[in-house]
């Protein structure tokens, strides 16, 4: 039973001021002699008998004419075609049944139905796939332990999977992508809280602009800084420059995220607080930004996951070693997506499994930070 | 009414006992001052490197485009060494393959988020949303390499059903023979038509938490309104929920739309570069602004460099239209309600 929280009536009247009759559902709770009794859940059938036949056998008159159709009297006999030719006969024959035993919107009802049950299996199979496949086509390699322990000095491409391994990628990942975070998040967290705290016409052009660039594609940060770092300023490829595009990419996102959780915390807490003396500063640290927290964790964590994730700005700009190196300042410094891009462009079938190895390690990388984004919002709902 | 009423009683009171106003400082001091300060400093960072990217691509395509005028727009060849450097082909491309993912997203993203937020049950419902933020932070080279060496099989396969069935219409014409003994497996893939199916999967999470999040929103009274009246379940999401959630769905789609025509990495690993005006989403080769750049940047001279970055601006000003676009009409819809005590 749903209950409507707001115990006041609202005001009975509408924009122009006039009084408007309006019906006031009242708790639970505020019904005399209620208090006492638990509100118990009444049953509530969602499907008759009837229906589940209907669903049932529809389905398997699909598959039997589906299995006719792709097999015996039309070439389609592939498991994707089968597949696709079941569910639209599905569709067809669960919507004649219906109109013969229930006609009218029932029709429609039970055709949306499947439909939307249909397109919402295909993204899950989609992100299944996408999962299983690249851990199942990790498993060769990762098998071995090396792979999480050497790194591909001296490795030739034809070397068998015992020999080398990703640590080096994993730890050029884990560099770029703390100093990116350094430098990201104080900037973007900072902006987000001039934009909402302070306001002005000066933070409306900040808020303009820094939406703007939300729409710049990574590659092209990746190009500027290449172009300016890099050419014009002299630095050789590095994990620093490559920390500096995803800065530059993630920047834009981290804080426009920002910004609109900070926009949501209650103005009341901030005027309370302004109000028992507090200062604006103060405010903001001890109100805004705990009352924020779960949603700023998550906006930064998803925001890293975007920036561990992203290729494009690290090809031009970090440069593909095969030794470990863990000073950013040194030199070419390999990442996990380049790495696995490289990989796989190079055709050789060991080096391509390398590089599910390494793709695999990103995608446990991108679940584990994933993990803990769903773990820190929900203690907002703990509480 | 109400209004007027109120002015003359203060009016009435004003002329009885003219009270004075309260003096109120607006002045800011001490830590307050070094706040607003400092909070105005880093916005004013934060302008500076992100406004300057935008001034910088600009201020680089100045000689591009003084050098070769609005040939540029035209022209399709890209080859630097002959003198004939233009977007058209490539520019065509990156619409192609953000037009094939977006027909392939906009649907499943608004099944799946109507699924969510209307079909499925209380339990599986926050794991299902779980599952469509998990699927946006995957990254899009795993999404490159499921379409590369998962997909690009079947949908070889898809593309070539497609041109025998439907080979009449310009846009599914491929340039061999389906029915073919042998048919030329080669000619389906590395096209522009695979390279936007795994595009897609990297827009769709986006698009689909924008609506499902708009559609949440929807009024439960004009819900449980519907349904007293008597209507299915389907009747009430096109009568309440899809009204009210249009703004949602096509600000979402054009979000999603934004970020397809940037995608690099994907698209780069499944395409083979060509640089043919057509529009032929399911024949081999194509080329995107993005892929262009993460492929000729290497060996680029300066100039050549100037010419990328304003293919790159170019891109950058189209996604920002579309994404201006798409926050425009998210803003007019109705679900804007802020949150408040």
């Amino acid at each position: 039973m749903t209950t409507l929280t707001p115990a006041t009536p609202p005001p009975a009247q509408d924009l122009q001021g006039a009084p408007v009759p309006r019906t006031w559902v009242r708790t639970v709770e505020d019904l005399p002699g209620r208090g006492t009794i638990p509100p118990q859940r009444r049953p509530r059938p969602t499907a008759t008998f009837q229906d589940r036949v209907v669903s049932l056998g529809s389905m398997a008159a699909a598959l039997a004419l589906a299995w006719a159709v792709c097999f015996r009297l039309l070439p389609w006999g592939t498991p994707l075609g089968y597949t696709i030719v079941a569910f639209v006969l599905f569709l067809a024959i669960v919507t004649v049944a219906t109109a013969l035993l229930t006609p009218g919107p029932a029709v429609a009802d039970r055709l949306a139905s499947a439909v939307v049950a249909g397109g919402a299996a295909v993204v899950g199979v989609a992100l299944v796939s996408t999962v299983v496949f690249t851990f199942v086509r990790a498993g060769p390699a990762v098998g071995h332990l090396t792979i999480l322990t050497q790194d591909m000095s001296g490795v030739g491409p034809r070397d068998p999977l015992g020999t080398g391994g990703v640590l080096h990628a994993i730890v050029g990942t884990l560099v770029q992508i703390g100093i990116a975070v350094v430098v990201t998040v104080p900037l973007a967290i900072g902006t987000a809280v001039f934009m909402t705290e302070v306001g002005g016409s000066f933070a409306r052009v900040v808020r303009t602009v820094v939406e703007a660039m939300t729409a710049l594609p990574s590659i092209v940060a990746g190009l500027f800084i290449y172009t300016v770092l890099l050419l014009s300023l002299g630095f050789h490829r590095s994990g620093f420059a490559a920390s500096m595009a995803l800065s530059v990419m993630m920047l834009p996102i981290i804080a426009r995220a920002a910004d609109v959780v900070l926009r949501v915390v209650p103005s009341g807490l901030r005027e309370a607080s302004l109000a028992l003396g507090a200062s604006r500063w103060r405010t903001v640290w001890h109100v805004v930004l705990p009352t924020a927290r779960p949603g700023l964790a998550t906006a930064l964590i998803l925001g890293v996951a975007r920036g561990i994730g992203e290729t494009s700005p690290v090809l031009l700009t970090s440069g593909a070693s095969t030794f470990f190196e863990a000073n950013p300042f040194a030199g070419a410094m390999n990442s996990l997506p380049l790495f696995v891009f490289d990989s796989v462009r190079s055709g050789e079938p060991l080096l391509i499994q390398r590089g599910f190895a390494a793709a695999a390690v990103l995608l446990v990388l991108v679940l584990g930070l994933f993990v803990a984004a769903r773990w820190l919002a929900r203690a907002r709902s703990g509480r | 009414m109400s209004t007027q009423l109120r002015a003359e009683d203060t009016h009435a009171a004003a002329s009885s006992a003219p009270p004075l106003p309260r003096r109120l400082s607006g002045r800011t001091t001490g830590s307050d001052r070094v706040f607003v300060l400092g909070a105005r400093g880093i916005g004013a960072t934060v302008l500076v490197i992100t406004g300057g990217i935008g001034l910088f691509l600009a201020w680089q395509s100045v000689p591009t485009l003084s050098r070769y005028g609005l040939d540029f727009f035209s022209e399709t060849q890209w080859s630097p060494d002959t003198d004939q450097v233009g977007i058209a082909s490539v520019l065509l491309g990156t619409v192609t393959v953000a037009l094939v993912a977006m027909v392939v997203a906009f649907p499943l993203a608004l099944l799946a988020a109507l699924f969510i937020s209307e079909y499925a049950s209380a339990r599986i419902k926050s794991t299902l949303v779980s599952m469509v933020d998990l699927m946006a932070a995957v990254p899009s080279i795993i999404y490159g390499l499921w379409g590369f060496f998962l997909l690009q099989p079947y949908a070889s396969g898809v593309a070539r059903w497609l041109h025998t069935y439907a080979g009449w219409l310009p846009f599914f014409h491929v340039d061999t023979d389906p029915t073919a003994a042998q048919w030329e497996q080669s000619r389906y893939t590395a096209s522009a038509f695979v390279a936007g199916l795994a595009v897609s999967m990297m827009v769709l999470p986006m698009a689909c938490s924008v609506m499902r999040e708009v559609f949440s929103q929807a009024p439960l009274g004009e819900r449980e309104g519907a349904l007293a009246l008597g209507a299915t379940r389907w009747g009430m999401i096109r009568s309440v929920v899809l009204p009210f959630g249009r703004g949602g769905i096509i600000g979402g789609t054009m979000l999603s739309l934004g970020r397809a025509l940037g995608e690099t990495i994907a698209v780069v690993l499944i395409i083979s570069p060509s640089f043919d005006l057509k529009f032929r989403p399911l024949e081999v080769g194509t080329e995107t602004v993005s892929a262009l750049i993460a492929g000729r940047f290497g060996e680029a001279s300066a100039s050549q460099l100037s010419a990328l970055l304003t293919a790159g601006f170019v891109l950058f000003l189209i996604t920002l239209l579309v994404n201006t676009l798409a926050a425009v009409i998210v803003s007019r819809s109705r679900s804007g309600a802020g949150t408040d005590i």
